[in-house]
């Protein structure tokens, strides 16, 4: 398979991030058009000299128009794209690549989802094509708690130090949360408290699961060597991969539940793209897809950070922490920031614009080199897996 | 003469213990958990009927007083998930717990053409508190009926009267059935079943002393007693009702009885069923040489020790739809389409997946191109309703919707390959383990529109 990427030919030169959560006073034409008009401002450009738009939006919209409508965009291309929980991702993607073909000089990127109006517990994925009946209808906690006894299983962890694990990332992600002010929860939790949540599925309880939220992210995208037109600051795309995988997890009885095979194979591909050799040394930190606490342990090897059946030791050793070696979801992740499925990816990204113009306060990690944005779609065995590798310079 | 081919029964897993309900009853009767319907449980005992037999041409009569849809053929989803041969006949029989037996009766006349299933399902339903609600219970019984060399049990003869009373009664608007002082029912069907009964023995040319076991099914044992007086019966004579286990299983009981007495008849046993309902029902039977050949892997004495005491009351009122309860904060499941379900017929009723005839590679749902090996249209089918499977991984889920939770969901490996992620059922969450044996059920997953959503789950062996 050809990948060529498009290393360091696009630059990010303006984001924008709403505050995640119960946003109860903001509908989604609300939310993207704050988060619009703050990349907007972000890039120090008036939105009619943004030449197109994609909209990520799992179920918030249906089309471009929900753009275009309430951004008042006038007669310019809007694409509306959908992949899952990788949708904010995909967004920022194909926008990126509108620029490196020359399409067009200076794009957007939104994502955006409306969840808490539906009155449902959880995300409730609804409207699919008529059907027969017959899919297996687990919930998202459900399918991504199948990880975690299997991995116990395979590296010979007990229930207990299996539980230990997935308590410190919990615990990691919500102390980080805690020093970010747009994100969903706020508030350290001890472990105490992460174990005695209520069950929602297998061993995961109410702390191991993302938030489900509201929100909306952008960003400005131009080719490379006009960016500083726009800032002194710009972040570089140096990689950018996606994979749909052939979705046979639970049709093909050699798939043991510990890994993403989807994960790897992007990881590979934008590592080739990035020339990052050693992902463990050359990544300085990293947003990644925390759906559930066991995903991310499972993406820590994925990803290359640890080796395989050692993701537990180096989360319990502290090496994700903020102060640890390799920070991961400085900005609380999915668990803490909150999951507003189509904003998502683009928060990602927003956390490393933030933290590689040293404007992530009390959160900065010293002097990053490299930063990665991993975001997942579907659950294990039948998923879509997105990577990106950017920096500064 | 035509006779029992292979015959089935099925109890489900569940028991209400009768002490917690109100009146001085005994033993506990069977429950149909919140998945079965009738439709479900006739799948069932089909499917113990027909284990390892080659499809042919089968007719299906299907009885029961709870059927699944009042308007759309209910035997055409037992049909379907019996994976037989479209050109078949498939015809309801309702309203009266008589309709079993009497389908039993009516195959034996139809049996000259090809065999015929006589089905008989049913959920009894009663009103809180009533005796009905006590003494009935939930099964089901099947009768592969034909001729030739295979009949394990020659009928001999059967015998009908039709008697215009009021007994048991039941209108479309009414959720639960209403009965009459049983004096009255005491006085008016006894001597119609006694009358059916010697009818049917002379007409085989038989004495009442020449049958081993009778078996009489009717609403109250009082009824049984005399009945078997009026005939000439000992006691000896008179079969067990299966009160203390199961309970009444209206129209599937009387045949239920029949089939319990098969399990453990030796050959040149002479047996007899009655049905006392709207009149009565009689059926003698001969066990042949090769009774051992038509009896189905799991008895009804199997059935009645596999299951799971101590239904709560107020579950078991949730499931049948008489308590209503706070539905899950959680999106409704979606009406299953029409077009959809008819496009993937064999692999939602029979559960029929496809291999790849190039690599050997299971591929479920059924697919184009082979997930193994890529190969494009060169599948076989693979049909996996009876395989043999286990636990590849499963989670308990309290999130998802579901009239029982928490739902348990697992990835099924099943043992000739192939893996599929499914519902568990009849399962205590506190007790699933990787590795652990299943075999698959057939179940009403849920009920949308109107539409009942019929597909397969997984069950711990029973």
């Amino acid at each position: 398979m050809a990948s060529h990427g498009i290393r360091d030919r696009v630059a990010v030169v303006g984001m924008g991030c709403t505050s995640f959560g119960e946003r109860w006073d903001k509908g989604a034409a609300d939310l993207l058009v704050d988060a619009a008009l703050e990349a907007c401002e972000s890039a120090a450009v008036e939105r009619d000299r943004i030449d197109a738009y994609w909209l990520g939006t799992m179920a918030s919209g249906r089309s471009g128009l929900l753009l275009s409508e309430h951004l008042k965009t006038g007669y310019r291309p809007v694409t509306r794209v959908e992949n899952y929980c990788a949708t904010g991702s995909e967004s920022l993607r194909n926008a990126a690549y509108a620029v490196a073909c020359g399409a067009y000089d200076l794009v957007m990127a939104v994502g955006v989802e409306k969840l808490k109006d539906s009155g449902y517990s959880g995300l409730a994925a609804t409207g699919g094509a008529p059907a027969d009946g017959t899919r297996c209808s687990m919930t998202a906690p459900a399918t991504f708690s199948l990880l975690a006894p299997a991995y116990a299983d395979k590296y010979g962890l007990d229930e207990r130090t299996m539980r230990d694990v997935l308590t410190r990332i919990a615990c990691k992600n919500h102390a980080n949360g805690a020093l970010n002010p747009k994100a969903q929860f706020r508030r350290a939790v001890p472990p105490e408290r992460v174990e005695a949540a209520p069950k929602v599925a297998g061993m995961l309880g109410v702390f191991d699961c993302s938030g489900v939220s509201d929100g909306a992210a952008a960003a400005v995208l131009c080719r490379a060597e006009d960016a500083h037109r726009y800032t002194d600051r710009p972040l570089l795309l140096k990689a950018l991969s996606f994979i749909a995988g052939p979705a046979d997890g639970a049709k093909r009885q050699d798939y043991d539940y510990t890994s993403f095979p989807e994960v790897v194979a992007s990881a590979r591909d934008a590592y080739r793209q990035a020339g990052v050799r050693d992902p463990r040394r050359e990544i300085s930190l990293a947003e990644v897809h925390d759906c559930f606490t066991p995903t991310e342990l499972v993406l820590m090897e994925d990803l290359g950070f640890s080796g395989r059946g050692r993701a537990w030791r180096d989360t319990l050793d502290g090496r994700f922490e903020l102060d640890g070696e390799q920070p991961v979801n400085p900005d609380g992740g999915l668990k803490s920031f909150g999951h507003p499925i189509g904003a998502s990816g683009l928060r990602m990204l927003y956390e490393l614009w933030l933290q590689f113009r040293g404007e992530a306060g009390t959160r900065q990690v010293d002097a990053p080199k490299l930063g990665l944005t991993h975001n997942l779609g579907g659950a294990p065995g039948r998923c879509v897996s997105f990577v990106s590798v950017v920096g500064a310079n | 003469m035509a006779g029992i081919l292979r015959y089935g029964t099925y109890v489900p897993y569940n028991r209400l213990d009768r002490s917690r309900l109100q009146g001085p009853g005994r033993g506990e009767r069977s429950v149909a958990s919140f998945d079965e319907d009738a439709t479900s449980m006739a799948v069932e005992a089909g499917r113990e009927a027909l284990r390892g037999a080659k499809r042919c041409e089968i007719d299906i009569l299907f009885a029961s007083t709870s059927h699944a849809y009042a308007e759309k053929l209910n035997a055409a989803v037992v049909h379907a998930a019996l994976d037989l041969p479209a050109a078949t006949c498939g015809a309801d029989l309702a309203c009266s717990s008589r309709s079993g037996l009497a389908g039993l009766a009516l195959a034996s006349r139809m049996a000259g053409c090809r065999p015929v299933m006589a089905c008989a399902s049913d959920i009894v339903v009663g009103a809180p508190l009533g005796p009905r609600e006590s003494t009935g219970g939930d099964a089901a019984a099947t009768f592969l009926v034909g001729t030739g060399p295979d009949v394990g049990a020659a009928i001999l003869a059967t015998a009908s009267r039709t008697t215009e009373l009021l007994d048991v009664w039941r209108g479309p608007e009414q959720q639960f059935a209403r009965q009459w002082e049983e004096r009255f029912a005491l006085g008016s069907l006894v001597p119609a079943a006694a009358g059916a009964l010697r009818a049917c023995l002379q007409a085989a040319g038989l004495s009442c002393r020449d049958l081993s076991k009778v078996a009489i099914d009717c609403t109250h044992s009082r009824i049984a007693v005399a009945t078997a007086k009026a005939a000439g019966l000992t006691r000896e004579q008179l079969a067990d009702s299966l009160h203390d286990g199961i309970g009444r299983s209206g129209a599937a009981h009387a045949g239920l009885l029949l089939a319990s007495l098969l399990d453990s008849a030796k050959p040149g046993d002479k047996l007899a069923a009655v049905c006392a309902a709207d009149g009565a029902e009689a059926v003698i039977v001969e066990a042949t040489e090769r009774i051992g050949l038509a009896r189905p892997a799991k008895s009804v004495a199997d059935w009645l020790a596999s299951k799971r005491s101590g239904l709560p009351y107020e579950t078991y009122l949730r499931w049948r739809g008489v308590l209503p309860s706070e539905p899950p904060r959680r999106p409704e499941p979606p009406r299953p389409a029409a077009p959809p379900m008819r496009r993937s017929q064999r692999w939602k009723h029979a559960f029929v997946g496809s291999r790849c005839r190039s690599c050997g590679a299971a591929n479920l749902p059924p697919q184009r191109i082979c997930a193994g090996c890529g190969k494009i249209a060169d599948m076989e089918d693979f049909p996996l309703s009876d395989a043999a499977a286990k636990v590849a991984t499963y989670t308990v889920d309290h999130l998802a919707y579901s009239l029982q939770q928490p739902v348990v969901a697992a990835v099924v490996d099943f043992d000739p390959g192939g893996r599929f992620a499914c519902e568990l059922t009849d399962v205590d969450p506190r007790r699933v383990a990787i590795g652990q044996k299943l075999e698959m059920t057939f179940r009403r997953l849920y009920a949308a529109d109107g539409v009942r959503n019929y597909f397969w789950k997984a069950r711990p062996r029973r």
